[in-house]
Protein backbone atom coordinates (compact mmCIF):
# COMPACT_ATOMS: atom_id res chain seq x y z
CA UNK A 1 0.00 0.00 0.00
CA UNK A 2 2.99 2.73 0.63
CA UNK A 3 3.15 4.91 -2.64
CA UNK A 4 7.07 6.38 -3.47
CA UNK A 5 5.73 9.17 -5.90
CA UNK A 6 6.62 12.14 -4.74
CA UNK A 7 4.89 15.15 -5.60
CA UNK A 8 6.11 18.49 -5.86
CA UNK A 9 5.29 21.29 -3.50
CA UNK A 10 4.79 23.90 -6.35
CA UNK A 11 5.11 27.63 -5.39
CA UNK A 12 2.27 29.43 -4.58
CA UNK A 13 2.27 32.64 -6.89
CA UNK A 14 3.29 31.15 -10.12
CA UNK A 15 0.55 31.08 -12.16
CA UNK A 16 0.67 27.79 -13.91
CA UNK A 17 -2.12 25.81 -14.58
CA UNK A 18 -5.49 25.69 -12.59
CA UNK A 19 -5.38 24.25 -9.14
CA UNK A 20 -9.08 22.78 -10.04
CA UNK A 21 -10.37 22.59 -13.73
CA UNK A 22 -13.78 21.38 -15.16
CA UNK A 23 -15.45 21.36 -18.39
CA UNK A 24 -18.72 19.80 -18.40
CA UNK A 25 -19.11 18.28 -14.93
CA UNK A 26 -22.54 16.74 -14.95
CA UNK A 27 -24.03 14.37 -12.03
CA UNK A 28 -27.98 13.27 -11.25
CA UNK A 29 -29.34 11.06 -9.17
CA UNK A 30 -32.00 8.93 -9.97
CA UNK A 31 -33.04 10.92 -13.13
CA UNK A 32 -32.59 14.12 -10.93
CA UNK A 33 -30.13 16.38 -12.07
CA UNK A 34 -27.83 18.09 -9.54
CA UNK A 35 -24.76 19.31 -11.65
CA UNK A 36 -25.63 20.46 -15.26
CA UNK A 37 -22.80 20.74 -17.33
CA UNK A 38 -20.53 22.80 -14.82
CA UNK A 39 -17.48 24.80 -16.19
CA UNK A 40 -14.88 26.24 -13.92
CA UNK A 41 -10.80 27.02 -13.43
CA UNK A 42 -9.30 27.61 -9.51
CA UNK A 43 -6.06 29.62 -10.11
CA UNK A 44 -3.36 28.65 -7.04
CA UNK A 45 -3.42 30.91 -3.88
CA UNK A 46 -7.27 31.42 -4.24
CA UNK A 47 -9.63 31.78 -2.58
CA UNK A 48 -13.24 30.84 -4.60
CA UNK A 49 -16.61 30.68 -3.08
CA UNK A 50 -19.45 28.52 -4.10
CA UNK A 51 -22.31 30.25 -3.39
CA UNK A 52 -25.73 28.95 -4.26
CA UNK A 53 -29.34 27.87 -2.11
CA UNK A 54 -29.23 24.50 -0.35
CA UNK A 55 -29.57 21.95 -2.79
CA UNK A 56 -27.61 23.60 -5.65
CA UNK A 57 -25.64 21.04 -5.76
CA UNK A 58 -22.24 22.48 -3.75
CA UNK A 59 -21.69 19.76 -1.83
CA UNK A 60 -22.28 17.26 -4.46
CA UNK A 61 -20.02 19.72 -6.67
CA UNK A 62 -17.19 20.38 -3.86
CA UNK A 63 -17.67 15.81 -3.25
CA UNK A 64 -16.72 15.25 -6.68
CA UNK A 65 -14.06 17.16 -6.27
CA UNK A 66 -12.52 15.70 -3.78
CA UNK A 67 -12.92 12.39 -5.25
CA UNK A 68 -15.42 10.93 -3.05
CA UNK A 69 -18.61 11.00 -5.57
CA UNK A 70 -18.35 9.65 -8.82
CA UNK A 71 -19.56 11.71 -11.79
CA UNK A 72 -21.76 10.87 -14.87
CA UNK A 73 -19.60 12.96 -17.37
CA UNK A 74 -17.41 15.61 -17.71
CA UNK A 75 -13.66 16.23 -17.25
CA UNK A 76 -12.11 16.89 -13.89
CA UNK A 77 -8.72 17.84 -12.60
CA UNK A 78 -7.97 18.84 -9.02
CA UNK A 79 -3.98 19.26 -8.66
CA UNK A 80 -3.44 17.76 -12.17
CA UNK A 81 -5.04 14.55 -11.28
CA UNK A 82 -8.29 13.04 -12.03
CA UNK A 83 -9.81 12.76 -8.45
CA UNK A 84 -11.95 9.20 -9.27
CA UNK A 85 -8.65 7.71 -9.65
CA UNK A 86 -6.01 9.81 -7.75
CA UNK A 87 -3.78 7.70 -4.76
CA UNK A 88 -3.16 8.68 -1.59
CA UNK A 89 -0.04 11.42 -2.66
CA UNK A 90 -2.68 13.21 -4.36
CA UNK A 91 -4.91 13.06 -1.21
CA UNK A 92 -1.98 14.42 0.59
CA UNK A 93 -1.82 17.17 -1.10
CA UNK A 94 -5.67 18.41 -0.17
CA UNK A 95 -7.23 19.50 3.11
CA UNK A 96 -10.92 18.93 4.16
CA UNK A 97 -12.85 20.13 6.66
CA UNK A 98 -15.42 17.98 7.19
CA UNK A 99 -18.64 17.91 9.01
CA UNK A 100 -18.93 15.37 11.04
CA UNK A 101 -17.07 13.75 14.51
CA UNK A 102 -13.32 13.87 14.49
CA UNK A 103 -12.30 10.26 16.25
CA UNK A 104 -14.05 9.55 18.97
CA UNK A 105 -16.16 11.82 21.71
CA UNK A 106 -13.80 10.54 24.45
CA UNK A 107 -10.64 12.26 22.70
CA UNK A 108 -8.93 15.53 24.11
CA UNK A 109 -8.48 18.08 21.94
CA UNK A 110 -4.48 17.44 21.67
CA UNK A 111 -5.16 14.23 21.05
CA UNK A 112 -7.28 14.07 18.40
CA UNK A 113 -4.75 16.54 16.40
CA UNK A 114 -1.65 13.85 17.54
CA UNK A 115 -4.08 11.01 16.62
CA UNK A 116 -4.80 12.37 12.97
CA UNK A 117 -0.53 13.45 13.10
CA UNK A 118 0.19 9.75 12.41
CA UNK A 119 -1.95 10.40 8.63
CA UNK A 120 0.01 12.82 7.25
CA UNK A 121 3.89 12.58 6.13
CA UNK A 122 4.20 16.06 7.53
CA UNK A 123 2.23 16.82 10.07
CA UNK A 124 2.24 20.52 11.71
CA UNK A 125 2.97 20.24 15.14
CA UNK A 126 0.10 20.34 17.47
CA UNK A 127 0.69 23.40 19.50
CA UNK A 128 1.42 25.73 16.22
CA UNK A 129 -2.29 23.71 15.12
CA UNK A 130 -3.89 24.70 18.99
CA UNK A 131 -2.73 28.43 18.33
CA UNK A 132 -3.67 28.92 14.79
CA UNK A 133 -7.03 28.12 15.26
CA UNK A 134 -7.27 30.00 19.24
CA UNK A 135 -7.94 26.45 20.68
CA UNK A 136 -4.82 26.28 23.12
CA UNK A 137 -6.41 26.35 26.32
CA UNK A 138 -9.24 24.11 25.58
CA UNK A 139 -6.14 21.05 24.37
CA UNK A 140 -7.06 19.08 27.63
CA UNK A 141 -10.44 19.15 26.95
CA UNK A 142 -12.51 16.26 25.86
CA UNK A 143 -14.05 16.84 22.12
CA UNK A 144 -17.73 15.83 23.55
CA UNK A 145 -17.22 18.95 25.51
CA UNK A 146 -16.63 21.14 22.76
CA UNK A 147 -19.29 23.92 21.82
CA UNK A 148 -20.42 23.73 18.30
CA UNK A 149 -17.77 27.12 16.93
CA UNK A 150 -14.87 25.09 18.86
CA UNK A 151 -15.86 21.76 17.19
CA UNK A 152 -15.63 23.82 13.71
CA UNK A 153 -12.46 25.06 14.75
CA UNK A 154 -10.79 21.80 15.66
CA UNK A 155 -12.32 20.45 12.19
CA UNK A 156 -10.12 23.20 10.73
CA UNK A 157 -6.94 22.50 12.17
CA UNK A 158 -7.39 19.09 10.63
CA UNK A 159 -7.77 20.17 7.60
CA UNK A 160 -4.75 21.92 7.71
CA UNK A 161 -2.55 19.64 8.99
CA UNK A 162 -0.68 17.62 6.47
CA UNK A 163 0.03 21.49 4.79
CA UNK A 164 -2.13 21.23 1.93
CA UNK A 165 -1.90 22.51 -0.87
CA UNK A 166 -5.82 22.95 -1.51
CA UNK A 167 -8.39 22.95 1.27
CA UNK A 168 -11.79 22.66 0.56
CA UNK A 169 -14.61 23.84 2.70
CA UNK A 170 -17.99 23.16 2.57
CA UNK A 171 -20.60 25.41 4.61
CA UNK A 172 -18.31 26.00 7.51
CA UNK A 173 -20.27 28.35 9.28
CA UNK A 174 -23.38 26.51 9.11
CA UNK A 175 -24.78 26.79 13.16
CA UNK A 176 -22.17 29.23 14.25
CA UNK A 177 -23.07 32.46 15.81
CA UNK A 178 -21.25 35.95 14.59
CA UNK A 179 -18.76 35.73 16.97
CA UNK A 180 -17.76 32.60 16.02
CA UNK A 181 -18.08 32.87 12.12
CA UNK A 182 -15.84 36.18 12.30
CA UNK A 183 -12.93 34.04 14.40
CA UNK A 184 -13.18 31.57 11.87
CA UNK A 185 -13.24 34.11 8.79
CA UNK A 186 -10.11 34.87 9.92
CA UNK A 187 -8.82 31.52 9.92
CA UNK A 188 -9.75 31.37 6.51
CA UNK A 189 -8.03 34.70 5.19
CA UNK A 190 -4.99 33.26 7.22
CA UNK A 191 -4.99 29.98 5.52
CA UNK A 192 -5.51 32.12 1.71
CA UNK A 193 -2.55 34.87 2.75
CA UNK A 194 -0.27 31.87 3.64
CA UNK A 195 -0.59 30.89 0.23
CA UNK A 196 -2.86 28.06 0.56
CA UNK A 197 -5.96 27.36 -2.39
CA UNK A 198 -9.30 27.73 -0.60
CA UNK A 199 -12.77 26.51 -2.35
CA UNK A 200 -15.50 26.83 0.09
CA UNK A 201 -19.01 26.54 -0.35
CA UNK A 202 -21.91 28.59 1.52
CA UNK A 203 -25.30 29.59 1.31
CA UNK A 204 -24.10 33.16 3.38
CA UNK A 205 -23.98 35.64 0.86
CA UNK A 206 -21.29 38.06 2.99
CA UNK A 207 -19.49 35.07 3.69
CA UNK A 208 -18.41 34.76 0.13
CA UNK A 209 -18.02 38.97 -0.05
CA UNK A 210 -15.98 38.61 2.83
CA UNK A 211 -13.40 35.68 1.71
CA UNK A 212 -13.89 34.91 -1.59
CA UNK A 213 -11.92 36.62 -4.78
CA UNK A 214 -13.90 34.92 -6.79
CA UNK A 215 -17.31 33.83 -6.42
CA UNK A 216 -19.43 31.33 -8.51
CA UNK A 217 -23.28 31.30 -7.87
CA UNK A 218 -24.67 27.93 -8.70
CA UNK A 219 -28.34 27.68 -9.11
CA UNK A 220 -30.40 25.02 -10.97
CA UNK A 221 -27.34 22.58 -11.47
CA UNK A 222 -25.45 25.12 -13.41
CA UNK A 223 -23.15 28.50 -12.58
CA UNK A 224 -25.26 31.15 -13.18
CA UNK A 225 -22.04 33.57 -12.79
CA UNK A 226 -18.85 33.89 -12.41
CA UNK A 227 -17.06 37.33 -11.13
CA UNK A 228 -15.21 38.79 -8.18
CA UNK A 229 -17.77 39.80 -4.98
CA UNK A 230 -18.04 43.22 -6.50
CA UNK A 231 -18.50 42.64 -9.46
CA UNK A 232 -21.21 39.75 -9.24
CA UNK A 233 -24.24 40.46 -11.08
CA UNK A 234 -22.87 43.68 -13.07
CA UNK A 235 -25.73 44.24 -15.11
CA UNK A 236 -28.29 44.18 -13.08
CA UNK A 237 -26.35 46.58 -10.91
CA UNK A 238 -26.12 49.17 -13.09
CA UNK A 239 -29.97 49.29 -12.74
CA UNK A 240 -30.75 51.71 -10.59
CA UNK A 241 -34.52 52.43 -9.83
CA UNK A 242 -35.61 56.18 -9.20
CA UNK A 243 -38.44 56.55 -7.60
CA UNK A 244 -40.76 59.02 -6.12
CA UNK A 245 -44.11 60.15 -5.10
CA UNK A 246 -46.76 61.89 -7.59
CA UNK A 247 -50.20 62.41 -6.81
CA UNK A 248 -49.62 60.76 -3.58
CA UNK A 249 -49.13 57.64 -5.84
CA UNK A 250 -45.28 55.78 -6.07
CA UNK A 251 -43.66 55.49 -9.23
CA UNK A 252 -40.48 53.89 -10.04
CA UNK A 253 -38.38 53.76 -13.20
CA UNK A 254 -35.80 51.29 -13.75
CA UNK A 255 -33.05 52.66 -15.53
CA UNK A 256 -29.01 52.25 -16.80
CA UNK A 257 -29.02 55.88 -16.59
CA UNK A 258 -30.33 57.45 -13.61
CA UNK A 259 -28.63 60.51 -13.50
CA UNK A 260 -30.88 61.45 -17.00
CA UNK A 261 -34.33 60.02 -15.63
CA UNK A 262 -33.42 62.79 -12.58
CA UNK A 263 -32.58 65.68 -14.95
CA UNK A 264 -35.56 65.16 -17.19
CA UNK A 265 -38.15 64.73 -13.48
CA UNK A 266 -36.55 67.51 -11.92
CA UNK A 267 -36.86 70.06 -15.11
CA UNK A 268 -40.66 68.99 -15.35
CA UNK A 269 -41.16 69.13 -11.60
CA UNK A 270 -40.68 73.12 -9.92
CA UNK A 271 -41.09 72.44 -6.30
CA UNK A 272 -39.48 69.68 -4.47
CA UNK A 273 -40.34 65.73 -5.85
CA UNK A 274 -41.68 64.39 -2.80
CA UNK A 275 -40.43 60.63 -1.74
CA UNK A 276 -37.36 60.92 -4.07
CA UNK A 277 -34.98 57.92 -3.62
CA UNK A 278 -32.68 56.57 -6.08
CA UNK A 279 -31.61 53.13 -5.38
CA UNK A 280 -29.29 50.29 -6.57
CA UNK A 281 -29.42 46.64 -6.16
CA UNK A 282 -27.23 44.99 -3.01
CA UNK A 283 -25.64 42.27 -3.51
CA UNK A 284 -28.19 40.43 -1.85
CA UNK A 285 -30.69 41.38 -4.77
CA UNK A 286 -28.48 40.69 -7.51
CA UNK A 287 -27.83 36.98 -5.87
CA UNK A 288 -31.57 36.62 -5.32
CA UNK A 289 -32.24 37.78 -8.79
CA UNK A 290 -29.48 35.02 -10.18
CA UNK A 291 -30.67 32.17 -8.65
CA UNK A 292 -34.00 32.97 -9.49
CA UNK A 293 -35.40 33.53 -5.90
CA UNK A 294 -37.18 36.74 -7.02
CA UNK A 295 -39.97 37.14 -9.57
CA UNK A 296 -37.25 39.34 -11.37
CA UNK A 297 -34.54 36.31 -11.56
CA UNK A 298 -34.10 34.91 -15.31
CA UNK A 299 -34.38 31.21 -13.98
CA UNK B 1 3.55 27.06 6.62
CA UNK B 2 6.64 24.99 6.31
CA UNK B 3 7.84 27.27 3.50
CA UNK B 4 11.33 25.52 2.68
CA UNK B 5 10.08 22.49 1.68
CA UNK B 6 10.08 21.40 -1.90
CA UNK B 7 9.44 17.59 -2.00
CA UNK B 8 6.29 16.07 -0.36
CA UNK B 9 7.41 12.97 1.29
CA UNK B 10 5.07 9.87 0.48
CA UNK B 11 2.24 9.21 2.88
CA UNK B 12 2.65 7.07 6.00
CA UNK B 13 3.12 3.36 5.56
CA UNK B 14 -0.30 1.55 6.07
CA UNK B 15 1.52 -0.47 9.13
CA UNK B 16 2.07 3.16 10.93
CA UNK B 17 -1.15 4.11 10.60
CA UNK B 18 -2.38 0.54 11.79
CA UNK B 19 0.10 1.08 14.98
CA UNK B 20 -1.71 4.26 15.56
CA UNK B 21 -5.02 3.29 15.08
CA UNK B 22 -4.65 0.01 17.28
CA UNK B 23 -3.30 3.11 19.91
CA UNK B 24 -6.94 5.06 19.50
CA UNK B 25 -8.95 2.03 19.05
CA UNK B 26 -8.09 0.61 22.39
CA UNK B 27 -7.79 4.03 24.03
CA UNK B 28 -11.63 4.85 23.15
CA UNK B 29 -12.67 1.16 24.13
CA UNK B 30 -11.32 1.87 27.81
CA UNK B 31 -12.97 5.05 27.66
CA UNK B 32 -16.06 3.48 27.67
CA UNK B 33 -17.36 2.43 30.85
CA UNK B 34 -20.47 0.53 30.27
CA UNK B 35 -18.98 -1.46 27.41
CA UNK B 36 -16.05 -2.26 29.04
CA UNK B 37 -17.93 -3.62 31.85
CA UNK B 38 -20.56 -5.27 29.66
CA UNK B 39 -17.97 -6.96 27.41
CA UNK B 40 -16.25 -8.06 30.57
CA UNK B 41 -19.08 -9.25 32.83
CA UNK B 42 -21.02 -10.81 30.12
CA UNK B 43 -19.49 -14.47 29.71
CA UNK B 44 -18.76 -14.49 34.02
CA UNK B 45 -22.37 -13.70 34.15
CA UNK B 46 -23.55 -16.46 31.83
CA UNK B 47 -21.40 -18.70 33.51
CA UNK B 48 -23.26 -18.44 36.52
CA UNK B 49 -26.48 -18.30 35.29
CA UNK B 50 -26.00 -21.95 33.24
CA UNK B 51 -24.01 -23.58 35.73
CA UNK B 52 -26.79 -22.55 38.32
CA UNK B 53 -29.80 -23.69 36.17
CA UNK B 54 -27.97 -26.45 35.03
CA UNK B 55 -25.07 -27.36 36.86
CA UNK B 56 -25.98 -31.08 37.78
CA UNK B 57 -26.38 -31.80 34.48
CA UNK B 58 -23.30 -34.03 32.84
CA UNK B 59 -22.45 -34.08 28.57
CA UNK B 60 -21.69 -36.94 26.68
CA UNK B 61 -18.82 -38.68 28.04
CA UNK B 62 -19.38 -37.85 31.65
CA UNK B 63 -18.48 -34.48 31.54
CA UNK B 64 -19.82 -31.97 34.08
CA UNK B 65 -21.79 -29.50 32.24
CA UNK B 66 -19.67 -26.37 33.55
CA UNK B 67 -16.13 -27.96 32.04
CA UNK B 68 -18.71 -28.18 28.55
CA UNK B 69 -19.99 -24.91 29.17
CA UNK B 70 -16.84 -23.06 29.66
CA UNK B 71 -15.54 -23.90 26.23
CA UNK B 72 -19.02 -22.57 24.45
CA UNK B 73 -19.07 -19.20 26.91
CA UNK B 74 -15.40 -18.20 25.95
CA UNK B 75 -16.34 -18.36 22.35
CA UNK B 76 -19.25 -16.63 22.70
CA UNK B 77 -17.34 -14.08 24.82
CA UNK B 78 -15.07 -13.52 22.27
CA UNK B 79 -17.94 -13.38 19.87
CA UNK B 80 -19.18 -10.56 21.33
CA UNK B 81 -16.03 -8.12 21.84
CA UNK B 82 -14.87 -8.96 18.26
CA UNK B 83 -18.49 -9.29 15.76
CA UNK B 84 -20.76 -7.67 17.82
CA UNK B 85 -18.49 -4.57 18.80
CA UNK B 86 -16.91 -4.08 15.88
CA UNK B 87 -19.69 -4.07 13.65
CA UNK B 88 -21.86 -1.81 15.98
CA UNK B 89 -18.90 0.21 16.37
CA UNK B 90 -18.76 0.58 12.55
CA UNK B 91 -22.10 1.57 11.94
CA UNK B 92 -21.84 4.03 14.48
CA UNK B 93 -18.85 5.72 13.19
CA UNK B 94 -19.83 5.52 9.48
CA UNK B 95 -22.96 7.45 10.89
CA UNK B 96 -20.78 10.31 12.94
CA UNK B 97 -18.96 10.49 9.81
CA UNK B 98 -15.90 9.55 11.46
CA UNK B 99 -15.43 7.15 8.51
CA UNK B 100 -15.96 9.81 5.88
CA UNK B 101 -12.88 11.34 7.55
CA UNK B 102 -10.73 8.64 7.49
CA UNK B 103 -11.78 8.20 3.86
CA UNK B 104 -11.07 12.05 3.45
CA UNK B 105 -7.60 11.51 4.93
CA UNK B 106 -6.83 8.73 2.07
CA UNK B 107 -6.63 5.74 4.86
CA UNK B 108 -5.90 2.26 3.60
CA UNK B 109 -9.16 0.33 4.92
CA UNK B 110 -6.64 -2.43 5.71
CA UNK B 111 -5.26 0.09 8.64
CA UNK B 112 -8.57 0.69 9.78
CA UNK B 113 -9.51 -2.89 10.23
CA UNK B 114 -5.93 -3.85 11.79
CA UNK B 115 -6.90 -1.09 14.16
CA UNK B 116 -9.92 -2.88 15.01
CA UNK B 117 -8.28 -6.37 14.95
CA UNK B 118 -5.69 -5.44 17.53
CA UNK B 119 -8.28 -3.35 19.64
CA UNK B 120 -10.44 -6.63 19.74
CA UNK B 121 -7.04 -9.17 20.53
CA UNK B 122 -6.48 -7.24 23.60
CA UNK B 123 -9.72 -7.27 24.27
CA UNK B 124 -10.26 -10.50 24.29
CA UNK B 125 -7.16 -11.57 26.33
CA UNK B 126 -8.52 -9.59 29.33
CA UNK B 127 -11.41 -11.07 28.95
CA UNK B 128 -10.33 -14.61 28.93
CA UNK B 129 -8.49 -13.80 31.95
CA UNK B 130 -10.80 -12.88 33.61
CA UNK B 131 -13.31 -15.79 33.09
CA UNK B 132 -11.16 -18.69 33.03
CA UNK B 133 -10.21 -17.65 36.82
CA UNK B 134 -13.78 -17.62 37.71
CA UNK B 135 -14.38 -21.30 35.90
CA UNK B 136 -11.34 -22.72 37.84
CA UNK B 137 -11.93 -21.34 41.43
CA UNK B 138 -15.65 -21.05 40.98
CA UNK B 139 -16.79 -23.97 39.26
CA UNK B 140 -13.67 -26.45 39.54
CA UNK B 141 -13.21 -26.39 35.64
CA UNK B 142 -9.95 -28.01 35.01
CA UNK B 143 -8.03 -25.35 32.86
CA UNK B 144 -6.64 -26.84 29.55
CA UNK B 145 -4.47 -30.04 30.73
CA UNK B 146 -0.67 -29.26 29.48
CA UNK B 147 1.37 -26.54 27.56
CA UNK B 148 -0.31 -28.54 24.14
CA UNK B 149 -3.50 -27.67 25.13
CA UNK B 150 -3.19 -24.10 25.92
CA UNK B 151 -1.25 -23.40 22.87
CA UNK B 152 -4.57 -25.00 21.53
CA UNK B 153 -6.27 -22.72 23.36
CA UNK B 154 -4.56 -19.76 22.27
CA UNK B 155 -4.80 -20.02 18.51
CA UNK B 156 -8.04 -20.94 18.47
CA UNK B 157 -8.95 -17.71 21.05
CA UNK B 158 -6.87 -15.34 18.80
CA UNK B 159 -8.13 -16.76 15.17
CA UNK B 160 -11.82 -16.95 16.35
CA UNK B 161 -11.39 -13.14 17.48
CA UNK B 162 -9.71 -12.50 14.05
CA UNK B 163 -12.06 -14.02 12.16
CA UNK B 164 -15.17 -12.56 14.08
CA UNK B 165 -13.67 -9.16 13.64
CA UNK B 166 -13.79 -9.72 10.19
CA UNK B 167 -17.59 -10.98 10.29
CA UNK B 168 -17.94 -7.63 11.81
CA UNK B 169 -16.62 -5.85 9.61
CA UNK B 170 -19.30 -7.18 7.05
CA UNK B 171 -22.27 -7.02 8.70
CA UNK B 172 -21.74 -3.19 9.49
CA UNK B 173 -22.58 -2.74 5.67
CA UNK B 174 -26.13 -3.78 6.55
CA UNK B 175 -28.70 -1.35 5.27
CA UNK B 176 -30.29 0.99 7.81
CA UNK B 177 -29.40 3.51 10.44
CA UNK B 178 -26.63 2.72 12.73
CA UNK B 179 -28.32 1.46 16.09
CA UNK B 180 -30.84 -0.36 13.15
CA UNK B 181 -27.45 -2.20 12.54
CA UNK B 182 -26.92 -2.60 15.96
CA UNK B 183 -30.34 -4.50 16.25
CA UNK B 184 -29.42 -6.54 13.42
CA UNK B 185 -26.43 -7.57 14.39
CA UNK B 186 -27.23 -8.69 18.25
CA UNK B 187 -30.43 -10.66 16.47
CA UNK B 188 -27.40 -12.69 14.28
CA UNK B 189 -25.39 -12.96 17.25
CA UNK B 190 -28.07 -14.92 19.24
CA UNK B 191 -29.17 -17.06 16.03
CA UNK B 192 -25.30 -18.10 15.49
CA UNK B 193 -25.22 -18.75 19.21
CA UNK B 194 -27.49 -21.61 19.24
CA UNK B 195 -27.18 -22.76 15.96
CA UNK B 196 -23.07 -23.25 16.73
CA UNK B 197 -24.04 -25.08 19.80
CA UNK B 198 -22.98 -22.46 22.30
CA UNK B 199 -25.70 -23.10 24.79
CA UNK B 200 -26.28 -26.80 23.91
CA UNK B 201 -24.59 -29.57 22.41
CA UNK B 202 -23.84 -29.07 18.85
CA UNK B 203 -24.69 -32.98 18.77
CA UNK B 204 -28.02 -32.10 19.30
CA UNK B 205 -29.15 -29.66 16.76
CA UNK B 206 -30.81 -30.79 13.50
CA UNK B 207 -28.49 -31.57 10.29
CA UNK B 208 -29.65 -28.47 8.49
CA UNK B 209 -28.70 -26.09 11.79
CA UNK B 210 -25.65 -28.07 11.96
CA UNK B 211 -24.11 -27.46 8.31
CA UNK B 212 -25.47 -23.76 8.50
CA UNK B 213 -23.49 -22.72 11.35
CA UNK B 214 -20.46 -24.97 10.53
CA UNK B 215 -20.04 -21.62 7.22
CA UNK B 216 -19.83 -19.14 10.59
CA UNK B 217 -16.55 -19.25 12.50
CA UNK B 218 -18.77 -19.58 16.01
CA UNK B 219 -19.25 -22.96 15.25
CA UNK B 220 -15.21 -23.58 14.56
CA UNK B 221 -14.55 -21.21 17.66
CA UNK B 222 -16.99 -23.44 19.95
CA UNK B 223 -15.52 -26.70 18.75
CA UNK B 224 -12.22 -25.58 19.40
CA UNK B 225 -12.41 -24.13 22.37
CA UNK B 226 -13.85 -27.75 23.47
CA UNK B 227 -10.76 -29.17 22.42
CA UNK B 228 -8.41 -27.12 24.87
CA UNK B 229 -10.85 -27.58 27.50
CA UNK B 230 -11.99 -31.28 27.45
CA UNK B 231 -10.34 -34.16 28.06
CA UNK B 232 -8.94 -35.65 24.91
CA UNK B 233 -11.61 -38.36 24.16
CA UNK B 234 -14.18 -36.15 24.53
CA UNK B 235 -13.48 -35.49 20.70
CA UNK B 236 -15.04 -38.70 19.68
CA UNK B 237 -18.59 -37.11 20.71
CA UNK B 238 -18.05 -34.09 17.82
CA UNK B 239 -19.89 -34.49 14.99
CA UNK B 240 -16.81 -35.56 12.80
CA UNK B 241 -15.56 -38.25 15.56
CA UNK B 242 -12.59 -35.80 16.12
CA UNK B 243 -11.70 -31.99 17.44
CA UNK B 244 -10.85 -31.47 13.50
CA UNK B 245 -8.15 -29.17 14.38
CA UNK B 246 -7.60 -28.60 10.78
CA UNK B 247 -10.14 -27.91 9.48
CA UNK B 248 -11.19 -25.53 11.91
CA UNK B 249 -7.88 -23.57 10.95
CA UNK B 250 -9.29 -23.87 7.40
CA UNK B 251 -12.30 -22.10 7.88
CA UNK B 252 -11.12 -19.63 10.70
CA UNK B 253 -8.11 -18.63 8.33
CA UNK B 254 -10.57 -18.62 5.33
CA UNK B 255 -12.61 -16.03 7.04
CA UNK B 256 -9.43 -13.88 8.10
CA UNK B 257 -7.63 -13.65 4.64
CA UNK B 258 -10.59 -14.08 2.49
CA UNK B 259 -12.54 -12.03 4.29
CA UNK B 260 -9.89 -9.11 4.49
CA UNK B 261 -9.64 -8.84 1.47
CA UNK B 262 -13.39 -8.86 0.36
CA UNK B 263 -14.11 -6.22 3.30
CA UNK B 264 -11.07 -4.06 1.75
CA UNK B 265 -12.77 -4.02 -1.97
CA UNK B 266 -16.49 -3.73 -0.77
CA UNK B 267 -15.97 -1.67 2.14
CA UNK B 268 -18.19 1.93 2.50
CA UNK B 269 -17.00 4.83 4.50
CA UNK B 270 -19.81 6.40 3.68
CA UNK B 271 -23.65 5.70 3.29
CA UNK B 272 -24.83 5.47 -0.37
CA UNK B 273 -22.45 5.56 -3.65
CA UNK B 274 -18.80 5.77 -2.94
Amino acid sequence: MTTTELSPLRGTTSAGPPVISLRGLRKSYAGRVVLDGLDLDVHRGECFALLGPNGAGKTTAIEVLEGVRRRDAGEVLVLGEDPAAAGRAWRARLGVVAQGEAAGQALSVRETLDHFAHYTAIPRPTDELLAAVGLTEKAGTQVARLSGGQRRRLAVALGVQGNPELVFLDEPTTGMDPVARRQFWQLVRDLRDGGTTVLLTTHYLDEAAELADRVGVLAGGRLVEVAPPGELGAPLRRLATVSWLEDGRRRQVRTESPASVLRDLLANTPHEVPGLTVTRPGLEDVYLQLVGATPGGDL
Amino acid sequence: MTAVLTERPAPPSTARIALARVGLELRLFFRQRQQVAFSFAYPVVMMVIFSAILGGDERPGDIPFAQYFLAGIAATGIMLVSFQAVGTAIADERESGVLERLQLLGTPPVAYFAGKAGQVLVTTAAQLALLLPVARYGYDVPMPADLGHWLTFGWVAALGALAGTVLGIAVSALPGSASSVSTGISALALVLQFFSGVFFGFLELPGWMQQIAALFPLKWLTQGMRSAFLPEQAGAFEIAGSWEHGRTVLVLLAWVIIGVVICARTFRWRRGEG
